[in-house]
């Protein structure tokens, strides 16, 4: 088995900047849809580290534990979906900083 | 400097990846957001290939750019997000620190690298050419990691109850 062709630490690289976006998105950005989407954006970041360090280590447990993360992303959009629109139903509003408490 | 190919098809995928994680969080729209988060999934499925994780690269479109992704542009066409609303400030506080952070945290993460070495590879014995085929993740899957997989259907399950409760209008 060849070691791979590209540096490890680029795709480390490029996973810190996927995340560094993802974190920002959050941070910055006002429409909860939008913030659920660098939410995703993050989980992949993590992922595509998982994947280095298995290609790396030639270990197919990383592969596993990307699977696990890509599962538990789907149950966590619909939860988080179903979150939003009830929210959009009970305040008329995704706007992050219209929404200030928890209950009426 | 002279480029392989491997490292000239990195470079031309990271750098898509990038600009394409770009858009999501510079879109005004949250659809062109979203379809530009379908493009950075396919960009990282080509990136995963790339690292010999053909069955998750199969998978990353299957699930994120395939099932995800679709419940993401159903609940925006539902939510008829026409007004998008008054911009409000575009610079204030919160933005700034929150701006600021997400930097440091790069910054930080880059330190971190820079300080880490690969260790050689020593490739375990039997890995070889099945890496990453769907017959070697199976197997694990089927296997060692058994209990974990049956946990997750279990949460897929829940999550499916969870959505279905949450988003009716009267419990």
């Amino acid at each position: 088995m060849q070691p791979s062709p590209v540096d490890i630490q680029h795709y480390l690289l490029l996973a810190a900047l996927l995340f560094c976006i993802g974190v920002f998105g959050v941070l910055v950005r006002r429409n909860a849809l939008v913030v659920f989407m660098s939410i995703e954006l993050m989980l992949n970041a993590a992922n595509l580290t998982f994947l280095a360090f298995a290609r790396d280590r030639l270990d197919d447990a990383g592969h596993l534990a990307a699977l696990f993360v890509i599962a538990v992303a789907a149950a966590e959009a619909a939860i988080g979906l179903a979150i939003i629109i009830a929210m959009f139903r009970n305040r008329g509003t995704v706007n992050m900083e219209d929404i200030r408490t928890m209950k009426y | 400097m002279n480029f392989s190919v491997s490292e000239a098809v990195f470079l031309l995928l990271a750098f898509a990846t990038v600009f394409s994680a770009s858009l999501v969080i510079a879109a005004r729209n949250p659809i062109n957001s979203a379809m530009a988060l379908v493009a950075t999934f396919f960009f990282l499925a080509a990136i995963y290939a790339q690292l010999l994780a053909h069955t998750i690269a199969v998978l990353q479109i299957l699930v994120y750019a395939g099932a995800i992704m679709v419940l993401f542009l159903f609940v925006i066409m539902l939510l008829s997000l026409t007004d998008l609303g008054a911009p409000g400030p575009r610079v204030t506080f919160h933005r700034v620190v929150g701006g600021a952070a997400a930097f440091g945290l790069f910054v930080a993460l880059v330190l971190a690298l820079l300080r880490w070495h690969a260790n050689p590879v020593t490739g375990r014995p039997g890995s070889g050419l099945r890496f990453g085929t769907l017959e070697a993740v199976g197997g694990l899957l089927y296997t060692r990691w058994l209990l974990p997989f049956e946990a997750v259907s279990l949460l897929l399950l829940v999550a499916m109850v969870g959505a279905v409760v949450v988003a009716k209008p009267r419990v």
